[in-house]
């Protein structure tokens, strides 16, 4: 299959070679263990593999089945139909990395083009070309501070608030160096109510501190005097951030922050069952030549033509070996140009209005929810954006299955991960949910909420 | 012409798509946190299409041509494959739904771990990891966590041959080991005496690329597997150079401990300009338990009336997570398509078909330049890009006249222990008439090279640009559009 050779080429080519048998090329592999008999199904046809996907793919539910108010680190937004038209060109996603700029300027231009907009929408100086996805590049950010203070400043501190998944990634991500404490995080301590004593956990010791704006609740905080503090000790600060709220809030680098980071995946990526997504890394100019990944840069060509190139890549592992930072290699190219296609697209205009619906359809929700008997927003007086917090009168994960019923999808059960939130739900709305989707998600609620 | 910028083609007021008004009451901003500069382009939907369409037209890619990048595998990305991850009941699947409403998710990755089992005799696969250095990173914490977790104090050096790619002692490093280089023997092969010299009660592993880089089946890969063990160290398989060993050898039935799979590489997932990539891990028996999180199992078994019931599972000892929620599905989702429609047979015809082509290749390209290491090779080989007599002529020179004539050029200045290395992978899916076409203009730019060097060090001629100015871009640092007034 694929393989495009007839049997008179094949002779035509051992010939040439001057060996009998394709077999003979194999000589060097150990004998007893040479050509193992694989137990694999027979090999398909396309009319047959196309079938049985389409059998297995009839085993999920999926959002188009469901009304989906699951967030919690995925969004489900409208993709619009020209994305995936360009995403599917093959001079885009049959390319390889860009090493040869001469032959590969879509791809430059594109990722630059994506840099560019990144920068933007996060307030920051730089971008870099993307790293696997939010929580790895909030790894990364770790990592950059680890190496800025060449490993002297052994804490890092985690508001509680950012998601767990991004948290657990950089404990693994750090378990490679001696003596590195991860805290801030413990249970019960959340940051908002204890916005002072995490605040006072910054010392001299401290290599970064790493929030999320809006938070995994939702929630949007004020963390000025925790940046102010930070700074007075030389710590940096790194903001996680969800790039469709950036639409309609101040961007990260109106509050000085260090490093922005994030999941790009709101923007014209699909959920597909949690990646591949797109790590955005944004910062500041000074710390640029310690950043990780890929960066492209304008330059000219031979002739004085504007063109682009990889570069500074004296910082990454394939010059550097075992003195880079990280070790990371490939970038997310194809995800960096539907974020690029889709920011385009929506522009400035189509872009915070999709935030602003998404702002505004989750208020009703939440609006609407607090009125019903048995429920109640767990944070009423922070300000957020397109998630929030219920506590509901019964486990969530019963909730849910009530609502299933109704070809809802609830929000996300905080007990998994959070033992003090029992009960309590995560809510997130996005624009393509109407007013009336919000009302049958509201009745069933009510419904589900008594007794 | 150069094509403008987003910014550049911005207008203001022009909309690429358009939103309904809200249908809810609306509430006022946030006070204090309301954004007011946002500086986003303004383009209509053909703008961005033409913009990005002429993009994708400046780009060389496999859809286009031939693509000898050597440790890249770049080999033909079937249609269906595309058509597969786009289903919406995988694509728009959240990864936080009830278990029970993904079991077709489950299924396919549970299939796909046990195809990657079977095919690389390892025990456990585990799929989470994003791509092949991050596959590297688990490997290396997996061998460090084992080392721990066993008391193993002294052991903090990892072994890494010259041959190897960059990634190997960078993800050592980045998971606080000690990296000491071990050199090739005069055949390629890892160095025997030299291994022998570093195995003491301070090591800790071995990152072996088999074939390695030279695209040379290291001679003694038992031995020096046995000499790392009975030291006491654990062997790590980087997967780079699994496409020649489809059906044709399985690095878990040699020893080797742990070892990471290319999807877009080996299984031929797009290589998407850069990413996304996939790099599960496998494991043996011993270190099964220290893979990431999470792993999918086999909850109950299926019977007559009811199909088998799938769900997730965080080994005993295991290193943690490594990403968000549990890898590049839809990568994934492309990597089953192809394995199910080659099986076991399709396989091991690639395998031996990529191994085919590299030595019709080689036999053809070594004839007009020098190769450093004369023996049948795997899937790839390594030519030098220079010669004597033309001193003045470079492997960079090379690879840039090959554009002229239509092609990919191949890897070049890797592995490091060649002098001027080219280093060339064919792949399976190419023909001969294409491998003949590519040792022709290897062998006309061999020609060029001592009648006309000049013409090479201002090649190419025919591409979209020219030469570009690297050491520009490095001091002058611009790294995003400058947006016009």
């Amino acid at each position: 299959m694929f393989t495009p050779h007839t049997s008179q080429e094949v002779k035509e080519m051992l010939r040439e070679i001057g060996v009998q048998t394709i077999e003979e090329l194999f000589a060097k592999v150990p004998e007893e263990h040479r050509f193992p008999e694989l137990v694999l199904p027979e090999g398909l046809s396309e009319i047959e593999i196309n079938s049985e996907l389409n059998e297995i793919a009839s085993a999920n539910a999926s959002t188009d089945d469901f009304i989906s108010f699951l967030g919690a680190g995925a969004y489900d937004h409208y993709i619009p139909a020209a994305v995936d038209m360009l995403l599917r060109r093959g001079e885009f996603y049959t390319a390889y990395t860009p090493y040869q700029p001469e032959i590969s300027q879509g791809t430059l231009q594109a990722i630059f083009e994506f840099q560019s907009l990144m920068a933007e929408l996060t307030g920051m100086d730089v971008s870099n070309a993307s790293h696997y996805d939010g929580a790895t590049a909030a790894a990364e950010a770790v990592n950059l501070a680890y190496h800025f203070f060449r490993g002297r400043r052994k804490k890092v501190l985690l508001s509680r608030s950012v998601n767990p998944q991004y948290r657990e990634v950089i404990r693994t991500y750090m378990q490679g160096q001696e003596n590195v404490v991860v805290s801030g995080d413990d249970e019960n301590f959340d940051i908002v109510s204890n916005m002072d004593a995490f605040t006072e956990r910054i010392d001299e010791n401290t290599s970064i501190v790493i929030v999320q704006y809006p938070d995994f609740f939702g929630r949007i905080v004020d963390y000025t005097k925790l940046i102010e503090k930070a700074h007075t000790y030389g710590a940096l600060v790194a903001f996680v951030i969800n790039p469709t709220a950036l639409g309609l809030i101040k961007p990260p680098g109106a509050f000085d922050v260090d490093i922005a980071v994030g999941d790009g995946q709101p923007l014209g990526i699909p959920i597909s069952f949690g990646g591949p997504y797109l790590g955005i890394f944004t910062t500041k100019e000074k710390y640029v030549r310690k950043l990780a990944g890929r960066l492209v840069g304008e330059t000219v060509d031979e002739d004085g033509k504007r063109a682009y190139v990889l570069t500074l890549t004296a910082r990454e592992q394939h010059i550097r070996r075992e003195k880079s930072t990280s070790n990371i290699c490939t970038n997310q190219g194809l995800m960096a140009l539907a974020a690029t296609i889709y920011l385009s697209l929506l522009g400035k205009h189509g872009f915070k209005q999709v935030a602003n619906l998404c702002y505004q359809k989750a208020h009703y929700a939440a609006e609407q929810i607090s009125k019903l008997n048995n429920y109640e927003l767990a944070f009423p007086n922070t300000p957020f954006f397109h998630e929030f917090v219920v506590k509901t009168p019964k486990p969530v994960s019963e909730i849910n299955l009530h609502l299933q019923n109704h070809w809802i999808l609830g929000g996300y059960d905080l007990s998994e991960v959070y033992p003090e939130y029992e009960n309590h739900m995560l809510i997130a709305v996005t624009e393509k949910i109407s007013r009336d989707d919000i009302d049958d998600f509201v009745a069933a609620l009510e419904e589900v909420g008594h007794d | 012409m150069t094509e403008k910028t987003i910014y550049e083609l911005s207008q203001p007021s022009r909309k690429g798509v358009t939103y309904p008004d809200p249908d809810v009451p609306i509430v006022p901003l946030p006070e204090g946190f309301t954004r007011e500069e946002l500086r986003l382009p303004e383009l209509s939907e053909i703008d961005v299409i033409r913009h990005f369409t002429k993009l994708s037209s400046t780009n060389y890619s496999i859809d286009k041509g031939f693509y000898p990048l050597g440790s890249c595998t770049m080999k033909y990305n079937p249609k269906i494959n595309e058509e597969m991850a786009r289903l919406p009941n995988f694509a728009h699947t959240h990864p936080l739904q009830p278990i029970v409403s993904v079991q077709g998710n489950l299924y396919l990755m549970y299939q796909l771990q046990d195809w990657l089992e079977e095919i690389s005799g390892f025990h456990r696969v585990c799929l989470t990891p994003a791509a092949g250095a991050q596959g590297e990173l688990v490997g290396a914490l997996m061998i460090k966590k084992y080392h721990q977790v066993n008391n193993h104090k002294k052991r903090v050096k990892i072994l890494i041959p010259d041959s190897a790619h960059g990634t190997n002692p960078a993800t050592s490093s980045m998971s606080g080991f000690k990296v000491v280089p071990v050199p090739s023997d005069e055949r390629g092969n890892v160095d025997i005496d030299a291994l022998k010299q570093e195995c003491d009660d301070t090591l800790a592993g071995l990152m072996l690329t088999n074939p390695n880089t030279l695209g040379l089946f290291d001679e003694n890969v038992e031995e020096v597997i046995n000499l790392v063990h009975e030291a006491g160290g654990l062997v790590y398989g980087d997967g780079a150079n699994l496409n020649a060993l489809l059906g044709v050898f399985r690095p878990g039935d040699v020893g080797f401990d742990i070892m990471h799979f290319n999807l877009h590489k080996t299984f031929s997932t797009p290589h998407g300009g850069g990413g996304p990539g996939s790099g599960p891990v496998g494991a043996s028996e011993a270190l099964k338990d220290y893979l990431p999180g999470p792993v999918v199992t086999m909850i109950e078994e299926g019977d007559d009336e009811n199909p088998p019931f799938f769900g997730f599972h965080t080994p005993e000892k295991s290193i943690g997570r490594m990403k968000s929620f549990y890898g590049h599905f839809g990568v994934l989702v492309r990597a089953f398509t192809y394995i199910a429609m080659l099986g076991a047979e399709g396989l091991r015809d690639a395998a031996e078909k990529a191994v085919l082509n590299a030595n019709y290749l080689m036999s053809k390209v070594k004839q007009h330049y020098p190769l450093p290491f004369d023996r049948t090779c795997m899937h790839e080989f390594v030519v030098e890009g220079a010669w004597e007599d033309i001193p003045d002529i470079h492997a960079l020179d090379i690879s840039k006249r090959l554009m002229d004539y239509g092609f990919h050029p191949p890897t070049n200045y890797f592995p490091l222990i060649v002098h001027e290395a080219l280093m060339i992978e064919p792949t399976e899916t190419e023909s001969k008439e294409t491998l003949d076409a590519f040792a022709a203009a290897m062998k006309a730019i061999a020609k060029e090279s001592r009648e006309n060097p000049e013409l090479l060090h201002h090649a190419p001629y025919n591409t979209p640009v020219r030469r570009c100015d690297e050491v520009k871009a490095a001091r002058d640092l611009v790294l995003r559009c400058r947006i016009p007034e």
